[in-house]
């Protein structure tokens, strides 16, 4: 009964086409943004927000991303891991030869390195499809960690080869480095991931994301209706890469402070893959739900052994860790290839009709 | 017959000189000619089918005239504009919209998607727009779902309007392609068997849908069509086609007369 659409007549298509036409649905993000805007840094522990909560949202930044490209537009790719590198490095740049410039904006120009890198890297997707695609954004991810590694320049010829985040402040407050508190770096994390998920969803829903799926579900017949595959693949390319690039700035910059290539591999690439398909392949709050999983699993798995006064050593963690996650992905692909979003959708569906079973 | 000038049917339509004038295209996959120095005309405001047998090349010509496939030889003349090859793309941004035979929706996408993104030549708001869904990003969209909600009350898709078109069973994902085709207004509109599989009942509201798109939108119609009594009560005239070849082009009770035809379907050797 609380959840109902009755009664709720849509008296034009502005709100008919509004992306949350249900007033409950309304409620519920108000709810979530003042849990995240304000109960969250108020009550949360450092650990909490440092742990949970910042990884989280980068992560589910970088899945929107990925998913823009795979889920919306059906072009799978192994190299979203690269792009966030694109993204780290290119702030990490920016940054030192912009001393004075405001990080926060530093941060986010950066996603427009990353977008110009994944444009080039996607040019291949107009001539291949599927598996040989694939390859070729494999083969990107390669020879951006070579360029990371092999590209002294882009680490400040530091003799370690890591980048490490200097102190930056905006008006007064430290932003970034050691000294930034975790509240300051998460309410900062997640103003850009809210307002880059507003856009993202913005996208999605008018003419270029139709673009998109049109191209995800049927190349030929989108091209025979007018829509360019060139304009099309490309500009989820940008976008797609843009968000990676800004996630693996802020991962950098808001979360670890220090950075190698090693945050920017292949693995990184197949997690951010493993968050879509099991949150949901074209689905924005499935790239919450994905990589609210994929992150909090381990901490949860860490922590129910010893709720139970279970002494189960880090490395078995780690294997049942690993063999939950391919035994969702297995049962997501066969089952549901929509992921949790589907069967979070399905909830609601049943929670608009509750207490009737139809 | 001559349609030379602006006749009236018998129903009251008016049907006005060419719009299309397909001149002996000649069409080959490596040794097969799918295709063999075919010319025909289409008249404004006519619907004009095309039959044939199996494999006759009806597609292919679909398919030709919107660009999808290059003929080797011939010319098509549309709107005044004469061309041995154009992209689909072209196609598409001169009023020609069409069905296919396998039905080519986009399966994951809601029915109101779907034809959505039948105008998408008719959508250009730029990118910082559609960020902000707001300004002319959203007039326009609110715009084109005004046309869209007009289409889906004429072919009667209220209720799945929101249902991805993959759900849906074969005869409405039909109905939502030509509300698709119909999104971009076109002046010229291709249809591949648009009742293949389907019951009687399908297939009458699909000859109602069609006759009234050609009677209230004076949209051109080719139909491609196996079912030889829907043929005979909507086309206004009939090419017919058998292994590539035309052999008989005329009104329906003038095709039905003609012996070659009567050959090529009980299979007589030609
Ligand atoms: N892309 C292609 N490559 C090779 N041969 C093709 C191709 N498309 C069509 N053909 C061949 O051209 C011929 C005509 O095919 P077409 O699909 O146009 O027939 P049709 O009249 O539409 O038949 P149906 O009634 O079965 O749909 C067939 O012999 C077919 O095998
Ligand atoms: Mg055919």
């Amino acid at each position: 009964m609380l959840y109902r659409e009755s009664g709720q007549f849509k008296t034009n298509y502005k709100q008919d086409s509004a992306i949350f036409p249900i007033l409950q649905d309304r409620i519920a993000i108000m709810f979530y943004l003042a849990v995240a805007f304000i109960v969250i840094p108020i009550f949360g522990s450092n650990f909490f927000i440092d742990s949970m909560m910042i990884p989280f949202l980068i992560f589910t930044l970088a899945a929107i991303g990925l998913n823009i490209l795979t889920g919306y537009t059906g072009q799978i790719s192994l190299g979203s891991g690269a792009f966030m590198g694109v993204g780290a490095y290119s702030a990490y740049k920016l940054v030192t030869i912009f001393p004075d410039t405001n990080v926060i904006l530093l941060i986010v120009l950066s996603g427009f390195f990353a977008a110009g890198i994944g444009m080039i890297f996607g040019l291949p997707s107009l001539r291949i499809k599927g598996f040989y695609l694939v390859v070729t954004t494999l083969a990107a991810q390669f020879f951006l960690e070579w360029a990371f590694i092999r590209i002294p320049w882009l680490y400040n010829y530091n003799d370690s080869g890591a980048i490490e985040v200097p102190r930056r402040e905006v008006m007064n407050v430290i932003v970034t480095g050691p000294e930034a508190s975790s509240v300051t770096r998460y309410l900062i994390v997640l103003s850009i991931v809210v307002v880059m998920t507003w856009i993202a969803s913005n996208l999605i829903h008018g003419r270029i994301g139709r673009s998109w799926m049109m191209i995800r579900d049927m190349d030929i017949a989108a091209e025979l209706i007018g829509v360019r595959p060139l304009y099309a693949k490309i500009s989820a390319f940008a976008v797609s890469s843009f968000y990676c690039g800004v996630a693996g700035a802020m991962m950098v910059f808001l979360w670890l402070g220090a950075a190698e290539v090693e945050s920017f591999d292949s693995n990184q690439s197949f997690l951010l893959l493993f968050m879509v398909i099991i949150g949901g392949l074209g689905s924005l709050v499935g790239s919450y739900l994905g990589a609210a999983f994929i992150w909090m699993l381990p901490v949860v798995l860490r922590a129910l052994p010893k709720l139970f006064g279970l002494d189960i050593n880090t490395a078995t963690v780690e294997h049942i860790n690993f063999m939950i996650i391919g035994a969702l992905i297995v049962f997501f692909l066969i089952i549901e290839p929509n992921g949790m979003a589907r069967m979070w959708s399905m909830l609601k569906q049943k929670l608009r009709v509750w207490p009737f079973p139809y | 017959m001559s349609f030379d000038q602006t006749t009236t049917t018998a129903d009251g339509r008016t049907i006005g000189g060419p719009v299309m004038e397909v001149k002996n295209i000649t069409l080959r996959f490596g040794g097969v000619t799918a295709i063999k120095d075919i010319s025909f005309d289409i008249l404004e405001g006519e619907i004009r089918a095309i039959i044939g047998p199996n494999g006759a090349g009806k597609t292919s010509m679909l398919n030709v005239i919107n660009g999808f496939y290059h003929a080797q030889e011939g010319q098509i003349t549309f709107r005044g504009e004469t061309r041995s090859r154009m992209r689909p793309y072209h196609a598409a941004v001169s009023g020609i919209s069409r069905t296919f035979q396998n039905v080519a929706l986009f399966s994951g996408m809601s029915t109101l998607d779907n034809i959505m993104a039948g105008r998408a030549l008719k959508m250009n708001k730029g990118f910082i727009w559609q960020m902000l869904r707001y300004g002319p990003a959203m007039n326009e969209e609110i715009k084109h779902r005004r046309a869209v909600e007009e289409i889906i009350d004429f072919l009667e898709l209220e209720h799945i309007r929101h249902t991805p078109v993959g759900q849906l069973p074969y005869g409405l994902q039909k109905r939502v392609e030509l509300g698709r085709a119909l999104a971009a207004e076109p002046s010229l509109l291709l249809l591949d068997e648009p009742m293949a599989g389907m019951n009687v009942e399908e297939k009458e509201d699909m000859s109602r849908y069609i006759l009234d798109v050609n009677d209230q939108f004076g949209t051109t119609i080719t139909l491609i069509e196996h079912d030889m009594g829907v043929v005979m009560d909507i086309a206004d005239r009939v090419v017919v086609l058998d292994y590539g070849k035309k052999i008989a082009d005329g009104t329906p009770s003038e095709v039905q007369r003609n012996q070659a035809v009567i050959d090529a379907y009980l299979g007589v050797p030609s």
